[in-house]
């Protein structure tokens, strides 16, 4: 099988190439099980914030916030397992592993296909262009609203956590006894966990959207990428 | 020479074996095993007692009418003696010059050995003039006073954090102590008032042992903020089950469902009110059916209100929280991308008809 390099270069010498294999198996991996946590904690989060109608009887017969807090915590150590992985990828992995944390800022191509995608966003660009990993704005979205947003979830999530743990846990020891002093107290991390909640659904809601119509609209395959790892293109122009 | 505490309380009248009693509920109080009770004893019998200076700046009192509640078996008394003797404006019997030249006299004698404890805090704006201290403005007489103390007590949320005189938009400029005493060991015993027990607790630990307790990272003493309301709430098997109360007067109040939803500030509150409670452990907030306000914790003041489980945000100039932001935001984005699917659709519909014209 060829590389992603191979094709690129097979790309540039003029012969047509159809399909490059883009995201290896474990990166795959990691995008389907980190949207799964993702999704769980912010439905739980939510309800942890705004709890649901009580129910009667002793308090024995239920653990209603019991389970609705357990799988938060559950999914959020998934989370921070699946993200440390994402990481020793991002250095063992193809160039398209790194795409998820080191953005080409120096690189005045990168930002002019920033503004063309912007533009192909607008509808002021009549034809798509075919990138072989993520498209440069898609690129900066998600370095942003993912990579540091979930940086920032980990951090005051496992701060919280910690308070609950306490003094001597591991999440209070590595998280709790910075993040509670630098806000200035529990409660405002409470509020910046809730609002960082915000920035990743208002990330999902685009990124759904621009997944499923780039697939139809552009020359390229996208959600079959991201199942299958092969960017399949759909026609020969460069 | 100066008399030792033990000397102290027995001219008060205190038996010895009340004293040793004293000393066991000490002992116990701090967490400390039964083998520090002859430590303490010890300590107590020998050591001369350390003067205190308690000055007062911007407050209300609260920590000193707190204090002097102290239900602790003769907490009240012993520490009253300790202090009364040397200043404190609220409680001592002398007055005017007589009462300012005790700090001078202490400042002299125990240059380095005796203990600030500061209620209340200096406001800085206008030079200091919204607090005045025996003819000066009370942030000098509290730089003064600091230089030659061998440690500070930051009695309530007031001294700590800056409490309701500095809440928004502070005009006085309120500041608490630690921003303008520097290069003393400060103990901040936060609450709006600590908790009296609390109170005679950290006096009699640092009297006795001549060290200040273990503090966290925000310079409270660890055994008696380590842990949130929340955390030793006997509430809590309610709010695991999800069981809320929903307004003041339902069914789930009067049963004592758990107060989160009522905005019960509980689990973001570092203090030992669910378990040392109030009032000789008669109660606490919450065991009376109120929700905690949060009061020993950082501005609580400027959170919104005390009766939201979301904390206020009013950034954007109206009453907002967090799911309100947010789903606004995210509002506003689905409906930009419906419109864009719409267009999408459009352009796509049109491209295929000039393509199938083409053909
Ligand atoms: C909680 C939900 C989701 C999150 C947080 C998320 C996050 C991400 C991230 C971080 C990447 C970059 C992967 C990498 O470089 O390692 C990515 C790529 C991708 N995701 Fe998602 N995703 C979510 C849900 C979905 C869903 C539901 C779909 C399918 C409709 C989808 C389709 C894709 C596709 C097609 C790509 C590849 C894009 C490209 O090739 O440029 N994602 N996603
Ligand atoms: C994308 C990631 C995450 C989202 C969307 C999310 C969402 C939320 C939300 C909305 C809340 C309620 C905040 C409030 O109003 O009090 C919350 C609370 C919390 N989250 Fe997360 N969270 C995420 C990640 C994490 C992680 C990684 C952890 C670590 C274990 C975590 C631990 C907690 C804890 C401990 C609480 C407080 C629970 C309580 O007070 O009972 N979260 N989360
Ligand atoms: S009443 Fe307050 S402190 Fe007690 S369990 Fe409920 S939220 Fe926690």
């Amino acid at each position: 099988m060829l590389s992603a390099q191979d094709m690129q270069e097979a790309a540039a010498h003029g012969r047509s190439v159809k399909a490059i294999y883009v995201y290896e198996a474990p990166v795959r991996l990691w995008h389907w099980v980190n949207a799964l946590a993702i999704t769980i904690l912010a439905i739980t989060g939510y309800f942890i914030g705004s709890p649901l109608p009580s129910m009667p009887g002793e308090a024995s017969q239920h653990f209603a916030m019991g389970y609705i807090r357990f799988a938060h915590f559950a999914a959020g150590y998934v989370l921070l397992v699946g993200f440390l992985g994402r990481i020793y990828w991002a250095f063992v992995g193809n160039q398209h592993a790194r795409q998820l944390f080191k953005l080409p800022i120096f690189n005045p191509r990168w930002w002019r296909e920033v503004l063309f995608e912007l533009r192909w966003y607008l509808f002021l660009e009549p034809d798509p262009k075919k990138y072989v990993g993520h498209n440069p704005l898609a690129q900066l979205s998600m370095f942003f609203m993912v990579t540091l947003t979930m940086v920032f979830m980990i951090c005051t999530g496992f701060a919280l956590y910690g308070e609950g743990a306490q003094d001597g846990s591991w999440a209070h020891t590595v998280f709790t006894s910075w993040v509670i002093p630098l806000f200035g107290q529990s409660q405002d991390v409470h509020t910046w966990h809730h609002l960082g909640m915000w920035v990743m659904v208002l990330f999902v809601m685009l990124h759904v959207y621009a997944a499923v119509r780039e697939d139809i609209m552009s020359r390229q395959s996208m959600v079959s990428t991201m199942l299958s790892g092969w960017r399949l293109f759909k026609d020969d122009k460069p | 020479m100066t008399e030792t505490f033990y000397e102290v309380m027995r001219r008060q009248g205190i038996t010895r074996r009340s004293f040793i009693k004293f000393c066991s509920l000490t002992a116990a109080s701090l967490g400390l095993g039964p083998s520090y009770v002859g430590r303490i004893a010890n300590a107590m019998e020998t050591k001369p007692r350390t003067p205190v200076i308690w000055l007062h700046g911007l407050e209300c009192t609260c920590c000193s009418e707190s204090f002097i509640r102290s239900a602790h078996p003769l907490a009240k008394d012993v520490v009253l003696s300790m202090l009364s003797l040397d200043y404190d404006d609220t409680l001592m019997a002398a007055a005017g010059h007589q009462a300012e030249a005790i700090i001078a006299e202490i400042k002299a004698k125990y240059k380095g050995n005796y203990i600030l404890a500061v209620e209340g805090n200096p406001p800085l704006n206008e030079d200091g003039m919204f607090c005045i201290h025996g003819g000066r403005p009370f942030v000098e007489v509290l730089k003064e006073t600091a230089a030659d103390a061998k440690a500070v007590i930051a009695w309530g949320a007031c001294a700590s954090w800056g409490c309701v005189q500095a809440a928004k938009p502070n005009p006085t400029r309120a500041t608490p102590i630690d921003k303008v005493i520097s290069g003393k060991p400060i103990v901040k015993v936060p609450g709006c008032p600590p908790i009296a027990e609390v109170m005679t607790a950290v006096v009699t630990y640092m009297l006795t042992f001549d060290r200040i307790p273990e503090l966290d990272r925000q310079g409270r003493p660890k055994m008696f903020y380590g842990q949130r309301i929340h955390d030793k709430c006997y509430r809590r098997p309610h709010f695991d089950a999800g069981q809320f109360v929903e307004a003041w007067d339902d069914e789930a109040a009067r049963k004592g469902y758990c107060l989160y939803k009522m905005g019960c500030k509980g689990p973001t509150t570092y203090n030992a009110c669910s378990t040392t409670r109030w009032n000789d452990g008669v109660s606490f907030p919450i065991q009376s059916g109120h929700g905690c306000i949060g009061c020993s914790e950082d501005g609580f003041w400027d959170k919104g209100s005390f009766y939201d489980r979301l904390t206020g945000i009013n950034q954007f100039g109206i009453e907002a929280n967090a799911d309100k932001v947010g789903a606004t935001a995210a509002g506003v984005v689905g409906a930009a991308v419906a419109a864009h699917a719409a267009v999408s659709a459009l352009k796509r519909g049109r491209l295929e008809q000039s393509d199938g014209d083409n053909k």
